[in-house]
């Protein structure tokens, strides 16, 4: 079996580079190996365990200790590399949507370049490139945005002609091509050769590298790590890292406390063949074709070629030991359609003799992106895994951060998206997983349109309101599990199908979505948001108040009943979490942050808040629904169902009272709205929303009050310049560098969280800045629509990328946010960005390679208010969250 | 213009039927576990029958295709009548007394056929007390006749057939008072029909043929194969015995235009059928009775055309080819159908198919390349295959709709093709019948279990 083969290589490099293990690693390939002697023993203690000696595993012990880090033992159940690594393909592509992920892959490319040089360690390290092949032009679009990402990251590439394909391989059949892309830097290696050269110089570098020793559970005690049971005895530690690949799931759960991945193996298939007649160079292109859903690389003068298939089979959904992955099946079957795709690409492999089918399990995550950071309940446990079967492109990238992560505190890159805390445990439950990852997989392959949404493992949390509202013609987006609506469509209104809505370019929506906006500006709307995370903070005495004082940059020793928008800031003054922050009492406060920062903004404050009996926080996001009251008839409508003046002389801007609305009484109403126009959130038990919505609706309909969704909301708030936590806002961006100083009170009297830096910041200048672009020659109709992470360049220069965009329906052109970098001409260094710097350039917008010109500004359009009530602090100033 | 696939299933399936035999105690103890019937129609109205249905009087199946021709009036006849012929032979004398009796003394009668029909098949109502006096005179005849032998079954079937091609011949010559039913009976006589029947009882089974319809027995070799086993003889000129049974039965003056561009002189394909009295009855009689018959019968002019080298009649018999096969445990299914199916397919395509189909696609055995010298041309070749006929199976759930499917909508491949299959099933009536024939097909599957 190839397997096998590649077991053999690999041992016979271990043991040259390894000598003092050779009385571990030169035993018969037999499979009564359990009662072997291990030449060492374990120790008692050590700084950190990683559990997992595959890619990530050895990668991590890799980093660790390379940053100096002591006292590292890597446990592995098997063999080195014996898992998924064993079996990887082995392609290393930097062709990737996500900046992160790009940049994961870049490092690790450029690491396993010289790791041969390094350890000695022959890692069969090829640079053949890689094409990227588009059957339509949709593809092409998607390819284009990952050239131009990948040009500004530094990474050649270039989109080129079906011709040069044929240039590039002789192999490939064209004639349905219209086009691909080459990036000539992409490399080949032999995956697990690498794990164990990362594994060579870590053990170096006094790593202490165990085979079969298994971890049962780690110790948990007072929410720390304290060590770990192994089936060879226990060894204490402050540091765990669980790279268990698929078993990492299982092993999460194993212990007393239970720290949720959210990872679902499945099988995936790969064919070897014999070589060639006249056998193919080594250094021939790796070709990808996902529109075949194939990729195809030269392997020891045959081909080894896999894919993703539309119908992939989950496994281990049950969870299994790991003798079960070296007797899975091959299934030809299964396999037809992607042989199929195979022999269409390169029709001369006919008569080419099969090798094997390799039947490797990959891990895949419920958002198609890999598992990196702390657990949010069990500090000094971390994760690095799920690696949606890109292992080998991210393992150096991945191992790097999160080594930085566990010695600096942070990674140097934001990998918000990469980051467990993102899941919750309603991400893990096992069906959920099995149904998402079999969506999941095929993602892989398909066209990635904006705006495009998981199908699976849907209607998990609702609002009450959700059968209203679906009724009515919601169409439902989900953000944490959380059903929000998109738009609604009007009765008699048809929409495409979901698989023919996927565009780049004008979506079907786009004139609902127009009405609902111009209700909210005319009239008066209802959005449902009630998936926003609310908590409540409350203590006996002053704690609560000097503990947020300590945590939130802004001010929040307001008046009771005021409301304040405030960045919870790290150290380093960039944005944890983006809130408002009511405060209902003296001792008491009502904080409102993004829906997908329940697990992070919890664990960040449970982390930091005092041990103080007398001092609670409560998670309340579940006791509340929230429907944002937008318009200037809100106003009305509200006064009218609560007998009370709403108007701004009575209800001034971010204030916040409770007051009956129709029967119900006790509904939080806040003189905000997330977009900049006059209304209220309503925040209202539960049990209340279904009467307080019909009454709105019953009440609102001489003003005119109709449903709406999120997409006009967001239109809205992109049009007045509101930045959001998690996609324009991000660890690495502090209040100074989108505008937001009003926000921080430097001198409030006490120290805060990131004051020193923001200090810093505001003598020195900042090195980027938030910035607002209209696009200027863009038809909305023909040309394709702007999305995020589009590169933004001035007089002719990379200056940064977008980090969301917008249709404005009124300015009636497209609206684009992002941040603007100073890059010294010659020496690329980043410099101080300045106002001037910003308005005295000519700046262009970059979507899929086609440049548009673009207006800068930095403050929005004060035209577009039409009331302007609090003057020193409208909600222009406020923030926006989605 | 194609059909959608929905559009295709609704044709394929609307004549589809099956039937299961009850279960006892969660046992079948019959040697069939069922079977699956599907019609095609070519013809507008199509001329094939089919019938099914178990003896209650004594033990055993019945079921059988009729393929007519000239009109579906002897077809849609025998369907009805034949199995009654077949059951009365068999029964034993003291039942076919008591039947006798209950009918003398307005008794309820014992039911002696279970039928299952598809309700698409009919029976005459303005016919059936004919039917059932010509019956009945039948078995007053056997029980004159009372020989005291226990029935053989073979004996049986031959003298079914050929006591009810008797009685057409003998209605439509003695004529009905009532002008529908003299018309009606004239009508069978003078169009025709072939039968395939089988009887199974146990694990014995009798097939009685007249004519070209066919019976195939579908046998699982033990490397789980399929192969056929003919169960029935074509009565036409492709078979030597037949066109010699023909030319001896006359004299040798005739040889040459006995059988003329294989058809019976010149005229008829099947060297066999029920009807078809103007090529049994003499000049004088088929004269007489076209005269003295309604106008609509003096009108046409088939009935009137006497057949050239018309010399020494009956040139035509109904009286069937018996086969008794004893059923073995490899014995999975028995497929009758009329020769529209088997114009279109080999006999060993059939076995495989239906076989496939009735063991499943969980029954397919996994590829394992293992130590073979396999190209990927090779096994992208195999998997394409494989995977038309799981798509195929999974369409339906009734095996001779299946095989319908596979007759008309082969490629040369041998897999579905639904382009083909689309444009066979969107030809226009006046056209269909130019390239394909009615298709009526039966798959009994037996019991493994008992056999």
């Amino acid at each position: 079996a190839v397997g096998m083969f590649l077991r053999l290589l690999s041992d016979v490099r271990w043991q040259a580079a390894n000598p003092k293990w050779r009385r571990t690693t030169c035993c018969r390939r037999s499979t009564s190996s359990t009662e072997e002697p291990h030449p060492i023993s374990l120790p008692a203690q050590a700084h950190v365990v990683i559990c997992g000696g595959g890619i990530m595993g050895t990668s991590v012990a890799y980093h660790l200790s390379k940053m100096g880090w002591k006292d590292i033992v890597l446990l592995e159940q098997g063999r080195l590399a014996a898992g998924t690594t064993r079996f990887c393909a082995g392609i290393v592509s930097t062709a990737r949507h996500a900046s992160i992920e790009l940049k994961m892959a870049d490092y690790s490319n450029k690491l396993y370049q010289q790791l041969e040089q390094e350890t000695g360690v022959n890692t069969g390290y090829t640079k053949t490139g890689s094409i990227s092949l588009a059957q339509t032009q949709d593809r092409l679009i998607s390819l284009k945005r990952i050239a131009s990402s990948l040009n500004v990251t530094g990474i050649p590439c270039e989109i080129i002609t079906p011709k040069q394909v044929a240039q590039l391989h002789p192999l490939i059949n064209i004639h349905d091509l219209v086009g691909a892309m080459y990036v000539p830097e992409d490399a080949l290696v032999s995956s697990a050769s690498v794990s164990l050269a990362l594994a060579t110089a870590a053990s170096r570098n006094g790593v202490q590298i165990h085979e079969r020793t298994s971890v049962s559970h780690v110790s948990i005690q007072k929410g720390r790590v304290t060590g770990v049971e192994t089936d060879r005895g226990q060894i204490q530690c402050q540091y765990f890292v669980n790279c268990a690949g698929q078993w990492a799931y299982e092993l999460g759960h194993s212990g007393e406390e239970a720290v949720n991945i959210p990872l679902h193996a499945c099988e995936h298939f790969y064919l070897l063949t014999h070589p060639l007649k006249e056998p193919l160079a080594s250094n021939l292109p790796t070709i990808v074709d996902p529109d075949g859903r194939i990729y195809i690389r030269n392997w020891q003068g045959g081909i080894l070629s896999g894919g993703f298939e539309k119908n992939p089979k989950p496994l281990f959904t049950e969870g299994r030991n790991q003798l079960e992955i070296q007797n899975l099946q091959e299934d030809w079957d299964h396999f037809e359609p992607l042989l199929s795709a195979l022999l269409r690409r390169m029709p001369d492999l006919e008569a080419l003799q099969i090798m094997q089918l390799v039947n490797c399990p990959e891990s895949f995550t419920p958002d198609m992106r890999c598992i990196m950071g702390e657990s949010p309940t069990v500090r000094g446990y971390f994760v690095l895994a799920g690696m949606n079967s890109a292992g080998i492109s991210y393992g150096g990238g991945a191992g790097k951060y999160l080594a930085e992560w566990m010695v600096n505190g942070y990674p140097s890159e934001n990998v918000w998206s990469l980051d467990l805390k993102r899941f919750g445990t309603l991400q893990s439950s096992r069906t959920f997983l099995r149904h998402r990852v079999m969506e999941v997989m095929p993602l892989m392959c398909d066209l990635k349109v904006p705006r495009w949404d998981f199908q699976t493992g849907r209607q998990l949390r609702t609002s009450p309101l959700y059968d209203r509202l679906d009724a009515q013609g919601a169409r439902w987006m989900e953000k944490h599990g959380f059903e929000r609506v998109k738009y609604f469509v009007p009765p008699g209104k048809d929409l495409l199908d979901l698989d023919q809505s996927k565009t780049f370019y004008k979506p079907d929506w786009f004139d609902i979505v127009g009405s609902e906006v111009k209700c909210c500006k005319e009239a008066v709307c209802v959005i449902d948001m009630s998936s926003f995370t609310k908590f409540e903070i409350s203590s006996t005495g002053d704690q609560a108040l000097e503990s947020l004082q300590y945590l939130f940059s802004n001010d929040l020793d307001v008046p009771v009943g005021h409301v304040v928008h405030t960045g919870m800031l790290n150290e380093k003054g960039g944005y944890e979490n983006d809130c408002s922050i009511a405060r209902l009492s003296k001792r008491s406060f009502f904080m409102i942050s993004p829906t997908d920062q329940q697990v992070h903004c919890w664990a960040w404050l449970k982390n930091r808040l005092p041990d103080d009996s007398n001092l609670t926080m409560e998670d309340v996001t579940w006791k509340y629904t929230a429907l944002n009251l937008i318009g200037p008839r809100a106003v009305d409508v509200l006064s009218e169902l609560s007998y009370a003046p709403m108007t701004p002389q009575h209800f001034p801007s971010l204030f916040c009272k409770e007051m009956s609305v129709g029967y119900a009484n006790g509904i939080r109403v806040m003189s905000i709205t997330h977009t900049g126009e006059p209304g209220f959130m309503l925040y209202i038990p539960i049990e209340y929303a279904l009467h307080v919505y019909n009454e709105v609706m019953n009440m609102g309909q001489k003003y005119g009050i109709r449903n709406a969704g999120y997409y006009a909301l967001r239109s809205l708030r992109i049009e007045k310049f509101f930045a959001f936590w998690g996609q324009d806002l991000d660890a690495f961006t502090t209040p100074m560098e989108c505008g937001r100083e009003f926000q921080v009170k430097l001198e409030k009297g006490m120290q805060f969280v990131g004051q020193e830096a923001l200090l810093e910041q505001k003598q020195k200048g900042v090195y980027k800045r938030f910035t607002m672009f209209i696009l200027e020659d863009h038809d909305t109709d023909t040309d394709l629509w702007p999305w995020w992470g589009e590169p933004i360049f001035r007089n002719g220069r990379y200056v940064g990328k977008t980090t969301s965009s917008a249709y404005s329906y009124s300015l009636e052109r497209h609206v684009c946010l992002g941040f603007v970098h100073h890059f010294d001409e010659k020496t690329g260094e980043e410099l101080v960005v300045t106002t001037d710097f910003i308005n005295q350039g000519e700046y262009e917008i970059s979507i899929g390679g086609q440049r548009f010109q673009a207006k800068a500004k930095l403050y929005p359009f004060s035209s577009l208010f039409t009331h302007r009530r609090r003057k020193d602090e409208v909600e222009l100033s406020g923030y926006q969250r989605e | 213009f194609y059909l959608t696939p929905p559009q295709v299933n609704s044709i394929l399936k609307a004549n589809e039927y099956s039937f299961k035999v009850p279960e006892f105690d969660g046992k079948n103890v019959s040697s069939v576990l069922g079977f699956d019937s599907n019609q095609l129609p070519a013809n507008a109205p199509i001329e094939d029958r089919r019938s099914a249905a178990t003896c209650l009087q004594t033990r055993g199946m019945l079921l059988g295709v009729f393929d007519g021709h000239a009109g579906c009036a002897c077809a849609q006849a025998v369907s009805e009548r034949l199995f009654y012929y077949i059951a009365v032979s068999l029964l034993p004398h003291e039942t076919l007394l008591e039947i006798e009796n209950a009918v003398e003394s307005g008794r309820a009668l014992l039911p002696i056929l279970q039928w299952h029909k598809h309700p698409n098949d009919y029976f005459s109502k303005e016919a059936s007390k004919l039917y059932f006096n010509s019956l009945r005179t039948y078995w007053q005849e056997l029980i004159d006749l009372n020989s005291g032998e226990t029935t053989d079954v073979k004996e049986a079937l031959i003298n079914a057939f050929k006591r009810l091609d008797n009685d057409i011949s003998l209605e439509a010559q003695v004529g009905d008072p009532n002008s529908f039913l003299n018309y009606l009976v004239l009508r069978v006589a003078f169009s025709g029909a072939t039968a395939c029947v089988a009887h199974v009882d146990g694990v014995d089974l009798h097939i009685a043929n007249t004519g070209d319809s066919r019976a195939m027995l579908g046998v699982q070799e033990e490397d789980g194969s399929w192969s056929a086993v003919n169960l029935s003889y074509d009565h036409n000129a492709q078979n030597e015995h037949e066109v010699e049974r023909v030319k001896m039965e006359h004299p040798k003056s005739e040889e040459k235009t006995l059988v003329k561009q294989d058809r019976l002189l010149g005229l008829l394909m099947p060297f066999r059928a029920f009807g078809d009295v103007k090529f049994k009855w003499s000049i004088e009689l088929q004269k007489r009775v076209v005269e003295s018959g309604p106008d609509q019968l003096n009108d046409n002019e088939y009935t009137k055309f006497i057949p050239p080298n018309y010399h020494t009649p009956p040139y035509l018999t109904a009286e069937p080819e018996v086969i008794h096969h004893k059923l073995r445990p490899q014995d999975k299914f028995l497929v009758l159908a009329t020769d529209g199916l088997w114009e279109t397919m080999h006999r060993q395509d059939v076995a495989r198919i239906v076989g496939e189909y009735l063991t499943g696609v969980h029954h397919q055995q996994p590829i394992a390349v293992g130590g073979y010298k396999v190209t990927l041309g090779q096994m992208h070749g195999l998997l394409t295959e494989r995977r038309a006929r799981i798509s195929s199976v999974f369409e339906d759930q009734n095996a001779a709709t299946h095989l319908i499917r596979h007759a008309v909508g082969n490629n040369e491949f041998g897999t579905v093709d639904h382009e083909r299959l689309s444009k066979m099933l969107s030809l226009p009536e006046e056209l269909a019948r130019m390239y394909r024939d009615d298709i009526t097909i039966i798959v009994v599957q037996f019991n493994s279990h008992v056999i």
